[in-house]
């Protein structure tokens, strides 16, 4: 392909005159398919190799089910999705899974480095071991659920959806949300809800610190009933006593409606 | 941006430096530009020196060759002025070159007078690091520098993405804690008072080799460590007097330390075995060296772990 260089010729990956990688990339066919089903091996595939089969089997041959096994905690995989479907992955994947999908069940049977789920619009992503910093990063819908501990900023910048954490959670956990919910089991670290604009947090263990213009909440029966239903929902068991956070209105004076519903309202 | 890596095995020793590059090597995307390694050999009486004549963008010019020459045969005797016995010295570039000395003096007056032949700069000092950077991802230095098979017990590497400076061998790390034996600095960010520490350290007399923020880390925690502190009460201590932003490794002579600054800003994954620790800034580097699924965490913020061969 015209424009190709070599430049990253020894680790086997080319790049464009702008950069983009692997431009001439192409689905490898190496699935095994069976009705609705489809699994592949992802050892010796690059990221873009992977995303144009699963791609493949979503978008084109209508596969309902995929499953990308040894996934190498190789970044950017399964992002953009826009379909109902469910994936599995059989090990790690790398930093930004799953970012920007709206429709996939997603069932990742390892650990996820940075930003997993960023940007999800809806959808749930089911983590079985841990994920690092920014975890749901913007998400505006769907349900994120890790089983292990995440790192820092989870759930920054909300706009709808939920995160479920069943371990503990690093600093500045919620910074700047602005919508949906947040259920950590285990502890959060410092600055918990700093600069938040609306939405709810519930803790399970200890805080280390509020941020700024987060405060405890009032519980009602609507919190009970949307933590049982989330448990039981993902099987994760009976849920522990939950102290909850939200904002105390005092920093920002913006509302958190959509454009659409700000219509209404005027 | 810049990817970090660091490996210590605490039951012998392993191929470092093809272990490194691989890490490194998966990591070409944080930074294309250099790459550098902090690797321990086995320890023994010699002192080891790492230094370059030239940097590599200029080993091309004009009447290079005969300048090298003329620079190494000083390098030489000087050595040999100042009592240390030359036992070997080899270089597969040209301008980069390793020597093992006969010498039980100050380092200090060693290194200083070393550096004052034109274009010499001495990447590490010791008796067992070994610092090699140089232009270009992973492959390219490890194969130059015939790093496979660089045996030892621990080290750490850096892939640059130049952003604040030039892409040249003096802002490439490791940075060695000039002139303290053995003890050298990868990091990940950016310290917003840079000048400060460098100017308190300056007048407590150290020199730097770069402009670059990182290498204040290197001297700031040797000084300390010089001073009593153990190598994680002086990583702890640079958690209050260091600002920005920043991950960080150390390693001393049988040391590999980490430390991640309080807003957990700059990225970190580690695996811990019996055997094996393994660091890096992003979790792909781990499974370049171990080739099947590990556990593996995000340190936390504040977080100073240190462990030892």
């Amino acid at each position: 392909m015209a424009g190709v260089s070599t430049a990253g010729s020894k680790s086997g990956i080319s790049y464009d005159a702008r950069g983009l990688v692997e431009p001439d990339a192409e689905a490898p066919h190496n699935s095994e398919i069976d009705g609705q089903k489809a699994r592949f091996e992802a050892t010796d595939l690059t990221t873009r190799q992977i995303n144009k089969e699963l791609r493949r089997l979503v978008y084109e041959e209508g596969i309902t089910d995929v499953t990308i096994v040894n996934p190498g905690s190789k970044h950017s995989l399964a992002v953009g999705i826009l379909k109902r479907c469910n994936i599995t992955f059989e090990g790690s994947p790398g930093w930004f899974a799953c970012g920007l999908i709206d429709g996939p069940t997603v069932h990742i049977d390892g650990r996820v480095g940075w930003s997993a789920g960023e940007n999800m619009m809806s959808g749930s992503v089911v983590i079985e071991r841990g994920a690092g910093s920014l975890t749901g990063a913007a998400i505006r819908g769907g349900d994120l659920v890790i089983k292990g501990d995440v790192g820092a900023r989870t759930g920054i910048d909300q706009k709808g959806g939920t995160i479920i954490v069943m371990g503990s959670v690093g600093i500045n956990t919620g910074f700047m949300m602005q919508r949906g919910r947040q259920i950590i089991c285990g502890d959060a670290g410092d600055g918990l809800g700093d600069s938040m604009y609306d939405g709810k947090l519930y803790v399970g263990g200890t805080v280390a610190s509020l941020g700024i213009d987060c405060v405890p909440g009032e519980w009602d029966d609507s919190d009970t009933e949307f933590i049982e239903r989330k448990f039981a929902n993902y099987g994760l068991g009976s849920p522990p006593e939950f102290q909850k956070f939200v904002c105390g209105k005092q920093l920002h004076n913006y509302d958190s409606l959509e454009p659409s519903e700000r219509k209404l309202v005027i | 941006m810049c990817g970090i890596a660091g490996v210590i095995h605490r039951n012998g020793t392993a191929d470092l430096g093809d272990e490194l590059t691989k890490m490194l090597q998966s990591m070409k995307h944080r930074g294309p530009d250099s790459t550098g390694y902090a690797l321990y050999g086995p320890a023994d009486d010699l002192v080891v020196i790492r230094f370059v004549l030239a940097e590599p963008n200029e080993a091309g010019g004009f009447n290079m060759e005969e300048r090298l020459e003329r620079n190494r045969a000083e390098v030489e005797s000087r050595l040999a002025k100042i009592g240390a016995n030359v036992a070997t010295m080899t270089s597969e570039t040209g301008y980069a070159f390793r020597a093992t000395v006969r010498y039980s003096g100050e380092l200090k007056p060693l290194a200083d007078y070393l550096e004052d032949v034109p274009g010499c700069e001495v990447l590490s000092l010791g008796n067992s690091l070994e610092i090699i950077k140089d232009l270009g991802d992973a492959a390219t230095v490890g194969e130059q520098y015939r790093l496979d098979g660089f045996t030892g017990t621990h080290g750490i590497g850096h892939v640059r993405m130049a952003t604040e400076s030039d892409v040249d061998l003096a802002s490439a790390h490791p940075y060695w804690a000039y002139p303290f034996a053995d003890v050298a600095v990868v990091h990940n960010g950016q310290l917003t008072n840079y000048h400060q520490w460098r100017r308190r350290l300056e007048s407590n007399g150290h020199r730097f080799q770069s402009e670059c923020d990182s290498e204040i880390i290197a001297v700031y925690l040797a000084e300390k460590m010089e001073g009593g502190l153990s190598l994680e009460s002086a990583m702890k201590s640079s958690l209050d007097d260091l600002d920005g932003v920043f991950t960080y490794l150390c390693v001393t002579g049988n040391e590999l330390g980490v430390a991640k600054d309080e807003m957990a800003a700059k990225p970190l994954v580690l695996m811990e075995s019996d055997d094996l620790v393994a660091v890096a800034t992003e979790e792909i580097a781990i499974r370049a060296l171990v080739g099947h699924e590990v556990e593996t965490r995000d340190p936390y913020e504040r977080e100073v772990l240190v462990w030892q061969v």
